[in-house]
């Protein structure tokens, strides 16, 4: 095997590719460990505005990392995550976040899974209450009662 | 020619498809034998024509036929034969016409082993699938044919995407159609009985196979998916709330979900009406998904809007047969007589628990697929709903049913006795959370969460191998009999507790990777190391590689351990040359259930520097990450003994068998 840094630079000048990029770049990374964490959070939280459905956390792409620096900056300049995520809807809309915000247009959604199970136990509840008055089944007289009684007892007296 | 065969065979199928969709349910109407017996023949000719058209492209692609259009702008000369075969449903025209292949290989089946079912259901039943085949045999004749020719020939294909050129791409959409589209089977069942209005305990037994068989597959082709995405991506995820996941995924809920409630019917008669709208709903949920991979409405609603014509048709699809299937089952529903009652705590108590939590989570899934494209249509407003909101929406959904899963069989039917489940249970939980506190003992600073959701997945397998233990009577009756009494279960009975069993598997494979997954990346020039999981990786050299159709940078790694080596790992960059697309091509090392996962990134060039001194290398330790897999295919497993159930084979509920000595076998079936 032939030195890594020749090679590299060879193919490098013969093939001159773009080769994908990484998600987070090891450049990107803060110094301070906490920060960082809350960056990585945050970073799983925001769309790819030109990817098909990954978070910029997860993304290759240019805008993605811009958008990865841009929330570091902010981390840094002392901002909230809340504060962070404001200024990032305000320049790119609430497209840009993956967990939708509470709001009216997006009520139906955070109240569907709600809704469903609610309906859900109100149907089996109707289901079953309407059938309780079967479940219980005709109940026997205290005669049959004294039957049943008499006939057990003949029996254990037999065995 | 052979070309020219293949779309004229199709053609012909769907002549074939129109009789098979009138004939046989004018015959059941009447009660002319002759008639429903055409379901059969035009079913199983349906099947040979399509499997010619389909035989027919597959020529095409393997003697690399550039005349075609679809062979010319997916396939390559150089490309290796096995994705030359591949890429023949590597596209849409060619993975429509494995679709409809599979939806009449059903058909067939059906008309095939189908014997013992009565004429009448069985006439009805492959008349609806004529409708499905010929629906869709005439969107690909309209709008996708994969026959149409280019002139002049190109010399040279354009190759098929290389993220696509990969074994497992070989394997996962024939696995998943077969799931997908064998639901059809369960949604014809209901949709004939609808029509015939009656419905009974036998119904569920003749369904309960192929619903088996469809839920088997889409089990495996969804766990083929996840690990695909995984290793071929690039960055070891394994599951991304994509709306094309979502849309193999609702099926499965809601197939899960039929699984179930159609053991109620089975066993008790009771939950009919429920029955019939599940098979119903996961066969729409279906073809749903279908509608939103295909239509290109997923990758955003303009590009829909701009070129419609697909994704009309299969809407139109949509409408009619959801829209139908609804309307009648409005119409006959009332009417079905539902049978058997039950106390809340019951078995089939614990499966409407299952139900209702499984079909919540379809419609979480379903609204939160949705409801970015209703809204955008609606109010012109943008936003997204990603992983985010299903982990928070999804995952609650669930801890409560895994809690719920060991209690289940140990109900009995009709009146169960929760408290006497529950202590049956105390040994299985108390190991479980045992299990759970000593993994998280072991693994320093694991957060007390983890440690009780890794106890739930233990709960579920430790249950699972409880309700098996109690069948055979372990601690009650001698070894040697409880040998033989678990021997003598029923296979279904085995089949459950299995699919239990590695749904619980999969829960700590999911919970280990979450919680303690850790992640190291550094630029790193040869003969440096990065640590991550406990293991030291060396990066030792680069190397250019040439293969068949890309060019590749290989990264060698040597994995070190306390200081001693103990394998070593590749892991490279891709070119694909037709299409100049960069592929990373990720090296992982397995150790145990876990795995060492590492990839490439950019060369990184100083200032100054002409040439490159380092690339940026990311590793990941993913503990316990097979167990995801691993946990799926115990329960297709188990989905596959239960479908080796005499009683599924035979078809019919018989007579007790003579009891055997070794002591009667009590307990019902799963």
């Amino acid at each position: 095997m032939i030195g890594g840094a020749r090679i590299m630079a060879l193919l490098i000048v013969v093939m001159g590719l773009a080769s994908p990029a990484f998600a987070v770049q090891p450049n990107e990374i803060l110094d301070d460990p906490a920060l960082e964490q809350r960056a990585r959070s945050i970073s799983a939280e925001l769309r790819c505005m030109v990817c098909q459905n990954q978070s910029i956390d997860d993304s290759d792409a240019e805008l993605a990392r811009d958008l990865r620096v841009l929330v570091r900056e902010r981390l840094v300049s002392g901002d909230t995550d809340e504060q962070v995520y404001d200024y990032v809807v305000s320049r790119y809309g609430e497209f840009v976040l993956l967990r939708p915000r509470l709001s009216i247009q997006t009520l139906a959604l955070w109240a569907a899974p709600i809704l469903v199970m609610g309906a859900g136990i109100a149907a089996i509840a109707t289901f079953l209450r309407n059938r309780d008055p079967l479940q219980a089944g005709p109940t026997l007289t205290e005669g049959e009662e004294k039957a049943i009684a008499d006939l057990l007892k003949e029996r254990s007296n037999r065995s | 020619m052979i070309v020219e065969l293949g779309h004229y065979a199709l053609i012909i199928a769907f002549a074939t498809a129109l009789v098979q969709s009138v004939l046989p349910v004018v015959g059941a109407r009447r009660g002319d034998q002759s008639l429903m017996a055409i379901g059969d023949t035009s079913a199983i000719v349906s099947f040979l024509l399509v499997l010619l058209s389909f035989c027919a492209l597959t020529y095409a692609y393997v003697v690399s036929d550039f005349s075609v259009q679809n062979v010319y702008e997916n396939s390559h000369s150089l490309k290796p034969m096995i994705y030359k075969i591949s890429g023949v449903w590597g596209n849409h025209e060619g993975s429509m016409l494995l679709w409809i292949l599979i939806l009449v290989f059903f058909s067939a089946l059906v008309a095939f082993f189908g014997r013992n079912l009565p004429k009448s259901l069985r006439a009805n039943v492959l008349a609806v699938q004529g409708w499905i085949t010929t629906a869709f045999l005439l969107f690909v004749l309209q709008t996708s044919n994969p026959f149409a020719r280019i002139v002049p020939t190109p010399m040279e294909g354009r190759d098929l995407n290389p993220i696509l050129q990969d074994i497992g791409l070989a394997i996962h959409p024939p696995l998943l159609y077969l799931g997908y589209v064998g639901f059809s089977i369960c949604f014809s069942f209901a949709v004939a009985a609808l029509i015939e209005g009656r419905i009974d305990a036998a119904w569920a037994r003749w369904v309960r196979p192929w619903t088996l068989t469809a839920w088997i597959f889409l089990t495996g082709g969804i766990a083929m998916g996840s690990y695909w995405a995984y290793y071929e991506l690039g960055w070891g995820g394994w599951w991304f709330w994509d709306p094309v996941e979502n849309a193999s995924f609702m099926p499965w809920l809601a197939g899960t979900a039929l699984l179930h409630s159609a053991l109620v019917m089975e066993k008790r008669e009771a939950l009919k009406i429920w029955t019939i709208l599940l098979a119903i709903i996961t066969f729409s949920l279906s073809l749903l998904g279908t509608f939103l991979v295909r239509s290109g409405v997923l990758t955003s609603v303009h590009t829909f809007a701009s070129d419609p014509s697909r994704g009309v048709f299969i809407l139109a699809i949509l409408v009619v047969f959801i829209g139908g299937a609804f309307g009648l089952f409005a119409l006959r529903a009332t009417s079905l007589k539902s049978g058997g009652l039950f106390q809340p705590i019951s078995r089939e108590g614990g499966l409407v628990l299952n139900n209702l939590f499984l079909t919540t989570a379809t419609a979480t899934v379903l609204i939160g697929t949705l409801y970015p494209l209703l809204l955008e249509t609606v109010t012109g407003e943008k936003i997204s709903v990603g992983p985010p909101f299903f982990n928070l929406t999804f995952g609650p959904l669930m801890i409560p049913l895994l809690l719920a899963v060991p209690f289940g069989p140990l109900l009995a039917w009709k009146r169960g006795d929760l408290l006497g489940a529950a202590q049956r249970l105390y040994v299985a939980a108390g190991l479980a959370l045992l299990a759970g506190l000593i993994v998280v003992y072991f693994t320093t600073g694991a957060p007390v969460l983890a440690a009780l959701a890794l106890a739930i997945g233990f709960f579920v397998m430790f249950g699972a191998v409880t309700d098996l233990a109690l069948r055979a009577g372990v601690g009650k009756v001698s070894a040697g009999i409880a040998m033989r009494r678990l021997a003598g279960l029923p296979r279904s009975a085995f089949g459950g507790a299995m699919a239990h069993f590695g749904l619980g598997v999969m829960v700590i494979g999911i919970v280990a990777v979450t919680a303690f997954e850790t992640e190291a990346v550094a630029e790193m020039a040869p003969g440096e190391t990065i640590d991550a999981g406990g293991y030291t990786l060396r990066f030792d050299s680069m190397d250019p590689n040439q293969g068949p159709n890309y060019v590749e940078d290989v990264g060698h790694f040597t994995v070190l351990r306390n200081g001693a080596e103990i394998s070593r790992m590749d892991s490279a960059k891709r070119v694909y040359t037709a299409r100049q697309m960069p592929t990373t091509e990720a090296g992982i090392l397995t150790r145990g259930f876990s795995q060492l996962y590492v990839s490439l990134g950019d060369f990184v060039t100083p200032e100054g520097a002409e040439a490159p001194t380092a690339i940026v290398v990311r590793v990941w330790w993913k503990p316990q990450v097979t167990l995801i897999w691993i946990g799926s295919v115990i329960m297709a497993f188990g989905g596959l003994i239960s479908l080796s159930d005499r009683r599924l084979r035979v078809g019919a509920p018989k007579p007790h068998r003579q009891r055997k000595a070794g002591g009667p076998v009590m307990e019902p079936a799963e």
